[in-house]
């Protein structure tokens, strides 16, 4: 998806109508003015949600409703049918494993990574500081689909073609370089002067680092893997190309894929497929999001 | 800690100590794939080099082939305009859904921007599905609504059979996956401007499009700019929604360059060709983004 991280917002203030207001009760003719875009709202509103809930409600449709001539809107006679169809497919739970493990892995390693880097560049002066910066930001432009190749014959030339090892490095080189601008981002909003004054009441500078920016940078961290964790769970392009033979070590975007050609008539169960694979980000998403909002308005506080 | 006069070399080293790990990761990684990209792009790089490798130099070769054969030109003149298309309509739609949002009510604000973000975490490959199934002939709902809309055209219509269709449907769906970003990051730039300004201007008797002209525009343009690059990046290389719903059909009419470079090396076993066709979809990107890329380097040199 938007492999392209959003730099962390800054706090929203309360949005200013760019009209002050007349009247402090709403008129009948102020609302009838906000009528039209209060509608136009509500046309986005369903554009943006329609096909997400059109595929929850396919996943539990029998299949005579979801083949029937006029769609109904509403399942009318829910069932997990299709949901058990997925799970039973071959390899279901194999290839859930591989990519739970593969973005696990790739997200904590370029956390670990970018943080190191964070700190170099957002706390300590140094020759070359900017020109490793530029390089981060040329990185984040890279072209990943274009190294499809190369990857694929250097996986070769070390063996380590299909291999979750290999995906997982190259997912973390992949979500690395957004991970250290946002990092940088959120780095900056905790002062340095604190760390200073820990350092001054006789904390060694790794210590200072440890016990006051690390748990101010928490909110940070947690939404900078959210977006590594959106990235590396939905690549479809490297996972197709690097695992071949080993088909054990698929990936949930790629069984996604074939299992919607395979079981190309068969819409129920693609779509509780699609379901499935869409949960986590949800649930983490939905887990997170408290703590994302708190982040970015904390982190903007300084600006 | 030490307290030497001149910094200890432990100071001193500490910061490349700390990038060490990125540069590894990104030599390796980044780097060394893009260099051995290069190299293949001048080598005889089939099947058999592929398997037994020993792959010999032969110049220019493939890129001539690439630039001589017809076909990269009408996939680069398409990839160009399915760029343009894409980011004009998101810029666009995401333009007036961040204007939108900021004079909404505070309820309805949040449920638009809701919807917005779990548009922006539907995954690819599930985006991508549904929409196959919105779009499918039979069954599908977006046929069912046009035929009651009246157009009994589209009763059991073939998407995916028309090329004209089938880039169709594929805008739409970037469009609707991108349309979230482009809204959410101008709704925060557009929160940022004071107050203030809107109101000046409202007393020089500005009207609502001079309004946005003069004071929207020019205080957003940092940020219209970043957007913007950031989609023609997007679009530009987006490779699993093509790949997925057409494999650049029907008759090559939804090929792109990196859906190109991915046919000519995965279908034709043509490796060689196919890196000199990524290196050069690279080369093109740049070409479009040189002015983004100097201003980040102004920025960066400015804050440092």
């Amino acid at each position: 998806m938007n492999p392209l991280a959003p730099r962390p917002r800054q706090a929203r203030r309360p949005p200013q109508a760019p009209r002050p207001r007349q009247a402090r009760r709403p008129s009948r003719a102020r609302r009838l003015r906000r009528l039209p875009l209060n509608l136009a709202a509500l046309a986005v509103l369903a554009t943006a949600a329609f096909p997400v809930y059109w595929m929850v409600a396919t996943a539990f449709k029998p299949t005579a409703e979801i083949q029937s001539a006029t769609p109904t809107f509403l399942p009318l006679h829910p069932t997990l049918d299709h949901f058990a169809t997925a799970v039973r497919a071959p390899g279901f739970g194999g290839y859930w494993r591989n990519s739970l493990l593969v973005t696990l892995g790739a997200v904590l390693l370029s956390l670990v990574v970018a943080l190191l880097a964070a700190y170099a560049v957002g706390r300590l002066r140094w020759r070359g500081r900017r020109a490793f910066l530029l390089l981060v930001f040329t990185a984040q432009m890279a072209p990943w689909e274009a190294l499809l190749i190369p990857m694929y014959v250097i996986a070769r030339d070390t063996d380590m073609l299909d291999s979750l090892s290999m995906l997982t490095l190259v997912y973390f080189m992949t979500t690395l370089p957004f991970t250290i601008v946002t990092l940088r981002g959120f780095l900056a909003a905790v002062p340095a002067e604190l760390e200073e004054a820990a350092q001054v009441d006789g904390c060694t500078r790794a210590a200072a680092f440890r016990r006051v920016t690390l748990p101010l940078l928490a909110p940070g961290l947690l939404a900078t893997s959210l977006f590594g964790f959106i990235t590396a769970w939905n690549e479809f392009a490297f996972a197709n190309t690097l695992i071949i033979k080993n088909q054990d070590a698929r990936t949930l975007p790629v069984w996604l894929s074939s299992f919607a050609n395979v079981f190309g008539t068969d819409w129920g169960a693609t779509m509780a497929a699609a379901t499935l694979f869409m949960l986590p980000v949800l649930l983490v998403f939905l887990f997170l999001q408290n703590k994302v909002t708190t982040g970015m308005t904390a982190g903007a506080v300084k600006g | 800690m030490p307290t030497d006069a001149p910094p200890p070399l432990r100071t001193r080293i500490r910061p490349y100590l700390l990038i060490a790990p990125t540069l590894v990761g990104a030599a390796y990684l980044l780097l060394y794939p893009v260099a051995r990209n290069l190299v293949i792009s001048f080598q005889h790089f089939r099947m058999a080099e592929l398997i037994r490798g020993g792959a010999t130099f032969t110049g220019f070769d493939n890129y001539t082939e690439l630039l001589t054969d017809p076909k990269f030109w009408t996939v680069t003149a398409r990839t160009l305009g399915w760029t343009a298309l894409n980011t004009l309509l998101i810029t666009g739609l995401g333009t007036l859904v961040a204007l939108m949002l900021v004079r909404l009510g505070r309820r309805m604000r949040l449920a638009v921007m809701s919807a917005l973000v779990l548009v922006w975490a539907t995954p690819v490959i599930a985006a991508t599905t549904v929409f196959q199934w919105l779009f499918q002939s039979r069954f599908g709902v977006v046929n069912w609504a046009l035929d009651q809309l009246g157009l009994h055209g589209y009763h059991d219509y073939a998407w995916f059979a028309h090329s004209g269709a089938t880039f169709t449907v594929l805008v739409l769906l970037v469009v609707w996956q991108s349309v979230p970003f482009a809204a959410l990051t101008l709704y925060g730039g557009l929160t940022t401007i004071p107050t203030e300004l809107y109101e000046s201007a409202r007393i020089d008797g500005a009207g609502a499009w001079q309004t946005f002209r003069l004071v929207t525009v020019p205080v957003l343009r940092p940020l219209f700019a970043l957007v913007t690059s950031l989609e023609v990046i997007w679009t530009f290389k987006c490779f699993a929604q093509i790949w997925v719903v057409s494999q650049g059909g029907p008759d090559g009419a939804t090929t792109t360059l990196p859906v190109y470079a991915f046919q000519i090396a995965q279908n034709l076993h043509k490796y060689d060709l196919g890196s000199a066709a990524s290196t050069l979809t690279v080369l093109i990107l740049l070409a479009a983004l040189v002015t983004t890329l100097r201003r980040m380097h102004r920025q960066e040199g400015a804050e440092a």
